[in-house]
């Protein structure tokens, strides 16, 4: 079923399966391996991706139902090869991560969560990223990073539309 | 050789982990981002029976399916591939990756299918018809333990694997001597480690070249050896690429089976195969389960609460096949008495089959459910003897002084300063008032308990385990290595020969090598070499990186400083004694004007053989084998072992309340004391900390691989299957002290598994406090909900009748 | 982990996605799709069509009506959990809608699927049992409504016809000048569905008496139903006789027993929740008095 996703600021024309995930089709179709899968079934989050602004689970869309949506993968968020955002870089500081896996998911969920609240308490942060699961690292250092995130991006002096 | 102890360029200091640049970005090389020119896909049909005969199959709607390419059965792959390895004595416990004549479990996999993507594959596992025989089953350990039960593996004749009883020390003695004894039984319930990434695995064959590439999420020793053995192929003819990131595994990413299966199709089909598996093929039929055992515990003790003797039954519901499961009961010997200074001990280990999925390797090999236990054997002497469970510990804790320890099964812990850590706990957390707190809880009429756990995590893995339970094994050889080449413009290259699954050994080896060089570990490149590239590694299992990979590259820096030095001091003509080394400038000590800069050093080794020493090698590499300190000898006869070398130690304090009516545990306060030595990467081992606490937490409150009585796996999704969230784990507090190894260079201990082993026990003890004054105790993991839920119910009902009688 | 081969169809109205379905009694609508695309990857559900009804514009609304606060049936969760309106006119909802899954399904997630799902513990349908919501639907008929007393009828079953598509449910509101509500539920982790749970919402008049109480109760039976306690509203706030009304009102119903819950333990747990919700909905009532 032809179909057109707005990727990242690109508009892509795929040929795609009705029964192909949104997570598929971008892995298989897109090449854009930063979201993954741990369970298709919507309970993991290793999958997010935001769509219209909101953390979402990929692989609970199926890619026909994106027409249409802006969709923003981990690919699309730091603003120049090798620099990174300053969430990314506050996840490196805090090494909010040990696999990896969980990781794009949850910067991404972060990611929405600071764009409407830079101030935000632990359970503020724990709400934001408890449907993205992180088997390495009992999250403490991720929370911490998502905190330290907050602080730069309270104090910084950027103009707008500097991706977080 | 080991470093100069005290004080440290980059080891030990708050650094950043190399590896994570690549993850924040999505560009991680996970093996399901790796892509093969008209590569293939696997699905599999399993078994809906807990054991059956396969009758019949039928794949003929199957293979007329467009885009289907291959329909594999047992019978065909077992006759082309060897049986994967068994580790135990026991021959006709057999397994293959497709069932052969026989299911076992619910969820084996029966037949493979290959199709041009994974989707088709299982339109196509949709229309395999198998035909089955029911036969008779046994899901419970204990059952499968009885002469009656129906054996797994008939021809095997029973369901037990292993039953060995050691005796080390004067056990009956003691017992007859000591005044007081107790028993008690529990149990550590099914769960494992699930990372979040599935195992997955792509294999290629090239048939001009004769070489079968394979990617994997793997973290297995000797898994090309294993690859090259079952497919009949020469060792040089396997080549494992190592530089796949690993989604997370902790010990049980080992999918040899799967390996196994692709090889064959790949080479039989001359495409690239591959099998991801889904999140169901991966919880019923990845044969990656974990530990499931019953204890049986006696103790003998004094009136002052000091235990001179305890005998331990422990049996292990091991699955339907043997794997490295029963190895799982010998690892814990290697500190079978804890922190404890426990006389003698009688252990007698039980591994039996049963048709539940197979277990693998989990984090700490066992030693976690063991720990469970030996913890809930000091509270009960507490508890006997009406005294304070944490001066009970401290009473029987071996003493900083009397390191190196020898424990009755012969294994000699190199350092510790248990008491040491301990003060520094009940100081931080303010104990006392934690008490105070429990009660003003409990006055206001909840449920609050206070729990206590000090554990150890034996690392620097080795496998004595196995000459000690399968006197035919013979290994004793247990290594890792590092080379390191300086390249002719002078940038420094560290190989590494293992996979890495977040433990960040990147960052591992780059501190070492640039600690040891003098040079900024960021300007290191480190690589994962392949296995046709290979130097010996026995890969991160036991907690052994830090020590093993960190000893391999810190012995092969100082091999490349010192070559570097020869060469130094010949160009300067001067003795080799006389040059420091500061940065990797190399200076006379006598006359400070001589001297050869890095640079220099390099365009010699690299250019001018002239000015090089005689005799010496061009170019600048150096690399280094490590075998495990302190190991390396075959068991005594009366079964004495040095498992392994380092012994890691952790203090667990929690607080947890549980409302009557609801029976829910929540944490009040959550405080882990560590001291694994040295710290190479404080980052990396206080989030492996954090990590195996949050994965303890699960095992003890939410996590089972739950059957039912027809053997039906109930939990096959994360639906069911519950992974603590950001909300269940509370927000830990960290205590930290260093207790150097002198078995190592840095005085490193390992980390890998810490957390995890105090978790379950001490989340335990807390629930047993809580519920102290019902009267009851809990006697299985995981404590969920609902079982406390209906126990307190019941004791309260209980309570509430006697009461008015 | 792949759905079984299915066609898609955006339907341009209900009406359209109501015709579709009379034309392949097989199709499936889709709105959210966080209850269904799990289905749909194990193979439990296997649809000829999809029929997609989450981009139908007129769908999507919270309304203030005379009588009651209507919700169309594609509005996301996120939107109520939002929603000012809901906050002030629905208290209940707005309780119970973050204990629905987590953000990233929420986001997803709609009203109208949470309802035409209707699992036993789901927290919408409880509050629309609770409070007696009315749904509506478009059919070959046309547009057509039931109350949710006649909606549920068992586990992820209702009357709903069959080519009907959900358009919305009106909850209705409350006068009264004193209103509390209370949500109360058990389950292993903060995001999964309830073991059991309690919705309750009463209303004092000026005197402090109490008027009207209303109590749900969800993962018990096989749907979420109201359990009468009109009988005990003077009586509200004793807790022993609350006990006593809310034992005898679930009675007779058969708990479900599962690997997460056991039926004793549900029976039990629903009425301390029950009574709980009761109690914290009257100290909410009396306490700021919640004034509409
Ligand atoms: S893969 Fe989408 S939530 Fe797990
Ligand atoms: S970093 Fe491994 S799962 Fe989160």
């Amino acid at each position: 079923m032809r179909t057109e996703l707005n990727v990242n600021g690109q508009l892509h024309v795929l040929d795609v399966e009705p029964r192909k995930t949104l997570v598929d089709c971008l892995r298989e179709d897109l090449r854009l391996v930063g979201a993954h899968t741990g369970c298709e079934h919507g309970v993991c989050g290793a999958c997010t991706v935001i769509v219209d602004g909101t953390p979402v689970r990929s692989c609970l869309m199926f890619a026909v139902q994106a027409e249409g949506s802006e969709i923003i993968t981990i690919e699309g968020v730091a603003p120049a090869p090798g620099e990174l955002s300053i969430l990314q870089d506050a996840f490196c500081e805090t090494h909010g991560m040990q696999c990896g896996f969980c990781t794009p998911g949850m910067i991404l969920a972060a990611h929405a969560l600071l764009r409407d609240n830079l101030e935000p308490t632990r359970e503020d942060i724990v709400e934001a990223i408890s449907g993205n699961i992180c088997r390495c690292t009992g999250y403490d250092q991720i929370v911490e990073a998502i905190s330290l995130a907050a602080r730069r991006m309270r104090g910084r002096n950027m103009p707008d539309g500097v991706p977080a | 050789m080991s470093a100069a102890k005290g004080k440290f360029r980059y080891i030990s200091s708050d650094r950043r982990v190399l590896e994570d640049r690549r993850f924040v970005v999505g560009k991680g090389n996970f093996v399901a981002d790796i892509v093969r020119p008209n590569m293939k896909h696997v699905a599999v049909v399993f078994s809906p029976h807990p054991a059956a005969r396969i009758v019949n199959i039928d794949a003929s709607e199957a293979l007329k399916m467009a885009g289907v390419h291959y329909v594999l059965t047992g019978d065909e792959l077992a006759a082309a591939t060897q049986p994967m390895p068994n580790g135990m004595p026991t021959p006709e416990v057999k397994r293959y990756p497709l069932a052969v004549g026989q299911a076992r479990y619910v969820g084996e996999w029966v037949v493979a299918v290959v199709a041009d993507t994974r989707a088709l594959a299982e339109d196509a596992a949709e229309k395999v018809k198998v035909e089955y025989e029911p036969l008779p089953f046994v899901v419970d350990g204990k059952e499968a333990f009885k002469k009656e039960s129906p054996p797994v593996h008939p021809a095997h004749g029973s369901n037990i694997l292993l039953d060995k009883t050691f005796v080390w020390g004067d056990v009956e003695g003691d017992f007859a001597a000591s005044p007081r004894k107790l028993s008690f039984s529990q149990k550590w319930g099914r769960s494992s480690t699930v990372p979040i990434e599935t195992f997955g695995v792509i294999a290629e064959w090239d048939a001009w070249r004769e070489v079968l590439d394979v990617w994997a999420s793997i973290q297995m020793p000797k898994y090309a050896d294993q690859i090259a053995t079952a497919m009949r192929l020469p060792m040089n003819a396997v080549r494992v690429h190592q530089d796949v990131d690993v989604g997370g595994s902790y010990g049980v990413k080992r999918g040899i089976k799967q390996t196994v299966l692709v090889c064959y199709l790949s080479k039989k089909l001359n495409v690239p195969v591959r099998l991801i598996e889904d999140r169901l093929d991966n919880m019923r039929g990845g044969d990656a389960h974990g530990p499931e055992r019953n204890f049986d515990v006696e103790l003998a003790f004094d009136d002052n609460g000091i235990i001179r003797s305890m005998k331990m039954d422990a049996l292990d519901n091991v699955g339907a096949y043997a794997g490295r499961s029963p190895f799982q009961l010998g690892k814990p010997i290697g500190a079978i008495v804890g922190p404890y200074k426990i006389k003698s001990v009688q252990y007698r280990a039980m591994a039996v089959t049963s048709n539940k999925t197979v277990q693998e390797a989990v984090r700490a090999f066992g030693q976690s459910p063991t720990n469970y236990t030996i913890e809930r054997a000091l509270d009960e002497v507490a508890w006997a003897l009406n005294l304070d469970r944490l001066e009970v510990r401290r009473r029987n804790f071996i003493q900083p002084h009397e390191f190196p320890y020898l424990i009755p099964s012969g294994t000699s812990y190199d350092s510790g300063n248990y008491p040491g850590l301990v003060d520094k706990v009940v100081k931080q957390v303010d104990l006392d008032a934690l008490y105070a707190e429990r009660d003003r809880l409990r006055a206001e009429g909840l449920l609050a308990g206070v729990g206590i756990a000090s554990c150890l995590e034996p690392s620097g893995g080795n496998s004595a385990f196995e000459p000690l339970l399968n006197r035919q094994n013979k290994t004793t050889t247990w290594m890792d290595s590092c080379r390191i080449a300086v390249d002719a413009l002078g940038t420094v290259t560290a190989t590494m020969h293992t996979t890495s699954a977040g433990q960040g050994h990147e960052t591992l080896v780059a501190t070492v090598v640039g600690e040891a060089l003098e040079i900024d570990p960021e300007k290191i490149r480190i690589s994962r070499a392949h296995t046709l590239d290979v130097m010996p590694s026995n890969s991160p299992v036991g907690s052994r990186m830090a020590i093993m990979l960190g000893g391999a590259a810190f012995h092969a820096a100082n091999k490349l400083k010192r070559k570097m030095m020869t060469i130094a001091a010949h160009d300067l003509g001067v003795p080799l004694e006389d040059l420091v080394w500061d940065e990797g400038t190399m200076t006379s000590k006598k006359n400070p004007e001589q001297k050869r800069t890095w640079n220099e050093v390099v365009l010699i080794a690299h250019r001018h053989f002239y000015r090089m020493p005689e005799d010496m090698e061009p170019g600048l590499t150096a690399q280094h084998v490590m075998q495990v300190p302190n190991g390396g000898k075959l068991p005594t006869d009366d079964d004495r072992i040095q498992m392994y070398p380092c012994f890691s130690f952790e203090f667990h304090v929690v607080l947890m309340s549980i409302d009557p009516d609801i029976g829910k545990p929540v944490f009040r306060r959550y405080m882990i004391g560590h001291d694994c030595g040295t710290v190479i990467n404080p980052k990396i081992v206080h989030g492996m900390t954090i990590g195996g606490i949050a994965h303890g937490i699960g095992a003890a409150l939410l996590e089972e691989f739950a059957y039912d009585d027809e053997g039906q796996l109930l939990t096959q999704s994360f639906m069911d299957y519950l992974l603590p969230s950001a909300h269940e784990v509370p927000k830990i507090e960290t205590v930290h002290q260093v207790t150097p190894s002198p078995l190592t260079v840095f005085g490193q201990k390992g980390s890998g598994e810490s957390g995890y082993l105090g978790a379950p026990a001490v989340i335990s003890s807390a629930v047993n406090d809580a519920l102290h004054p019902l009267g009851i105790k809990m006697n299985s993991l995981p404590l969920k909900i609902t079982k406390l839920g209906d126990a307190i119910a019941e004791a309260r009902a209980k309570a509430g009748k006697e009461m008015k009688q | 982990m792949k759905p079984a081969a299915f066609d898609y169809i955006r339907a341009e109205s209900a009406a359209h996605a109501s015709a579709l379905l009379v034309e392949d009694e097989n199709g499936r609508i889709i709105a959210g799709g966080q209850t269904l695309v799990p289905m749909l990857a194990m193979r439990l559900a296997r649809p000829s069509r999809l029929i997609d009804i989450a981009r139908i514009p007129e769908l999507s609304y919270i309304r203030d009506e005379s009588e009651t606060i209507s919700i169309g049936a594609t509005t996301r969760q996120v939107l109520v959990e939002k929603s000012a309106l809901i906050a002030q006119k629905l208290p209940l909802l707005h309780k119970a809608i973050e204990w629905v899954g987590h953000p990233p399904t929420r986001a997803r997630g709609t009203v109208g699927g949470s309802l035409a799902n209707s699992d036993p513990a789901a927290e919408i349908a409880l509050v629309a049992a609770t409070l007696g919501a009315t749904l509506r639907y478009v059919d070959e008929t046309g547009e057509n409504s039931i109350e949710v007393d006649d909606y549920f009828i068992g586990p992820m079953i209702t009357t709903l016809p069959q080519t009907a598509c959900l358009i919305g449910a009106d909850f209705p509101k409350w006068g009264e000048p004193h209103v509390g509500t209370g949500f109360e539920e058990v389950n292993a982790r903060s995001s999964d569905f309830a073991f059991v749970s309690a919705a309750s919402q009463v209303a004092f008049d000026a005197d402090g008496k109490c008027t009207r109480a209303v109590l749900g109760i969800g993962g018990l039976g096989d749907f979420p139903f109201r359990a009468d306690v009109d009988a005990v509203k003077d009586r509200i706030e004793n807790e022993a006789a609350l006990r006593e009304a809310i034992g005898l009102a679930i009675e007779d119903i058969e708990p479900l027993s599962d690997l997460h819950a056991t039926g004793e333990y549900r029976r039990r747990v629903a009425v301390t929740l029950a009574c709980r919700s009761l109690l914290n909905a009257v100290r909410e009532a009396k306490g700021f008095a919640h004034a509409n």
